[in-house]
């Protein structure tokens, strides 16, 4: 077990690596932030002033090797725009963005555990239909349009639910059930189609021998072992979600880690969108950990093999 | 009788498309007593099985008439509800493939208790009692010890007794086997046939097993039905049809499995074609394309069953 862990934060350590040239790379390429700081009719020497006193006159490896000096002593630079330290901003839009994060996930997983379980047990009819009708139509609406439809029909005709900002729990529900609506497709076609497997499975038919009744059937037997690929994907979805907060986060106004990415490279501000970056890989690494220990906690045959078997 | 199955009919209905798997099969089987059912892949011996647990693949297959008289009561029309009591209670299977059979998430007390729980209220503990007393009958070592265990901490022969155990702890009456020693190897499987053997003698256990291999019929078996293409052809106690085969069908079946020249070299008989589609239309004698001695009347007839006394019955024109 001790052996494997080593091995897999290894491979994420190096993985981090790879990103950090990658960010680096993107952040110089979207252009010069000295153009968007100073004012137009700025001299050459004052925009060479500013050049120098953040770091743009050397060169990139020199650049990215203070760049990584300073990341791993927890330093990602200063803000060009706000002028404070990368790093803080992000972690103030952490909390935000974990919160949505989390119940756009609830509302996925709320969604799409029983729209599986009804197009697995109800195979080929109109309710199997229905529900992955459901599930696809989250997915190839893009979320802005499925936010924007959400902010004029909910809160702007009928005035129910605030359409931004989050001020109270109601500003979270129009953003979770966008954000979350998007990942129900693929969690419930996966589901669907592995709780499909196991309900044709000997073991089922064995537990259906023992006379154990059909809603024990599926929720027990079937479902934890159908679930098991769901988890499997779990970094996936999550990594998903972080990406596509960017879009439901700039919709909603949602001061969240999505909404800075946005900010940050419309302003060409690099320090901080390195420092978003690299922290949501960061995250996407770790829960991507997560996701294994899960694994193995789900399924006997691994958590067995790995603490050498018996 | 134990249990009667009268002209059982089950159909499967795949794209459009109807097909009898199962074509008016009858037989019985009472106290104490093996009845085996041997046919090759595809002669709905298995779905037969399915058909009186009524655990039929879902919504393919349907029962489409015949009765399953089990102690006087046709389980074919009972509901969802009541037909749950006599699964694992009254009757009860163990599978082909011990290692599918189980649940892999689930400790094997888990699975043991659950079927004991399905049918009878008892405390915790005396659950458990009987779990370990079960997997002691199956004579799987450190039984206490093992109840904690996954499936996959088992060997197959052990998985296949842990089947065993579940299908049998709630002292079901009769006990469908569908080819439980098929995935096995030679040892292994012979342990678990005079396991079976005994349990039967000290339960009086009834036992339907269903098999293709001729040599596990003729150590378990009382009486025989072969079935071929959804019928059963020819009936009989188990000595009889290994004396003397009526149908052409078991003849084949008897030449292949147990050929006469003792020759290393010397070619095993084996049946030629195939047989037929379950949704081809049906008329005449359904061994007809690949039976040696048809004649032009099988083609046109079914032949009927015929009797010839000491249980021993065969469908064939040659016997008319
Ligand atoms: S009825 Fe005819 S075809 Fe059928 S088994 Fe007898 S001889 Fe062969």
């Amino acid at each position: 077990m001790l052996m494997l862990i080593l091995s897999r934060a290894l491979q994420s350590c190096v993985a981090l690596l790879v990103l950090s040239v990658v960010v680096f790379g993107l952040s110089r390429a979207s252009g010069d932030p000295v153009e968007l700081m100073v004012p137009v009719d700025a001299t050459q020497e004052a925009r060479d002033v500013l050049r120098h006193t953040l770091g743009l006159d050397r060169s990139l490896a020199e650049q990215y090797v203070t760049f990584l000096t300073g990341a791993l002593s927890g330093d990602l630079g200063v803000s060009i725009r706000e002028r404070r330290p990368a790093l803080d901003l992000v972690f103030e839009r952490l909390s935000n963005s974990a919160w949505l994060a989390l119940t756009a996930m609830t509302v996925a997983l709320t969604l799409a555990i029983p729209l599986a379980v009804a197009a697995a047990v109800w195979k080929g009819t109109l309710i199997d239909a229905f529900a992955r009708y459901i599930a696809v139509l989250g997915q190839s609406m893009p979320t802005f349009f499925v936010g924007l439809v959400l902010i004029i029909v909910v809160s702007g005709r009928w005035g129910l639910l605030p359409a931004g900002g989050m001020e109270s729990w109601q500003s979270y529900v129009l953003p979770s059930i966008t954000l979350g609506w998007f990942v129900v497709a693929g969690m419930m076609r996966l589901l669907r189609s592995s709780l499909l497997e196991v309900l044709d499975s000997e073991f089922v038919k064995l537990a259906r021998i023992k006379g154990v009744p059909e809603r024990v059937v599926i929720w027990k037997h079937a479902l934890r072992n159908a679930l098991i690929s769901v988890v499997t994907l779990g970094g996936v979805y999550f990594a998903l979600l972080l990406s596509t907060a960017v879009i439901v986060e700039t919709v909603f106004a949602w001061p969240g880690l999505g909404r800075l990415a946005y900010d940050a490279v419309r302003f060409r501000d690099f320090p901080v969108t390195q420092a978003v970056v690299l922290v949501t890989a960061v995250l996407v690494v770790t829960i991507n950990l997560v996701v294994d220990f899960l694994y193995a906690w789900l399924d006997p045959r691994i958590r067995r093999s790995q603490s050498g078997g018996s | 009788m134990m249990l009667e199955v009268r002209d059982l009919k089950t159909q499967f209905l795949i794209g459009g498309r109807t097909g009898t798997a199962v074509d008016g099969v009858s037989f019985s089987v009472d106290e104490g007593q093996t009845l085996g059912i041997v046919g090759e892949s595809g002669s709905g011996k298995s779905i037969t099985a399915l058909s009186i647990l009524r655990l039929l693949p879902r919504p393919f297959a349907r029962n489409a008439g015949g009765e399953v008289l089990f102690r006087g009561v046709d389980l074919l029309k009972l509901n969802d509800k009541q037909m749950r009591r006599y699964r694992g209670h009254h009757i009860s299977m163990v599978l082909q493939d011990p290692m599918t059979a189980l649940n892999p998430v689930l400790t094997i007390g888990d699975q043991i208790e659950e079927a004991i729980r399905m049918h009878r209220k008892l405390p915790r503990a005396e659950v458990r009692r009987l779990a370990i007393e079960m997997l002691e009958l199956l004579r799987v070592p450190a039984a206490a010890r093992r109840l904690a265990s996954y499936p996959h901490e088992f060997s197959g022969g052990m998985r296949q007794r842990v089947v065993g155990a579940i299908a049998l702890a709630c002292q079901p009456e009769l006990l469908i086997a569908d080819e439980p020693t098929t995935a096995l190897d030679a040892t292994v499987q012979d342990q678990y046939l005079r396991l079976l053997k005994r349990i039967q003698r000290d339960r009086s256990l009834a036992i339907i097993f269903i098999t293709h291999d001729l040599a596990v019929v003729a150590r378990m078996c009382d009486r025989v039905a072969v079935m071929y293409a959804g019928r059963v052809v020819e009936r009989a106690p188990t000595a009889a049809l290994f004396a003397q085969a009526r149908h052409p069908y078991t003849q084949a079946l008897l030449r292949s499995a147990l050929p006469e020249i003792p020759d290393r070299n010397a070619r095993l008989y084996s049946i030629e074609g195939a047989p037929p589609s379950i949704f081809q239309p049906r008329h005449g004698c359904p061994f007809a394309a690949r039976c040696e001695h048809v004649m032009p009347r099988c083609r046109e007839e079914a032949p009927p069953d015929i009797e010839m006394g000491q249980g021993h019955a065969a469908s064939c024109w040659l016997l008319a």
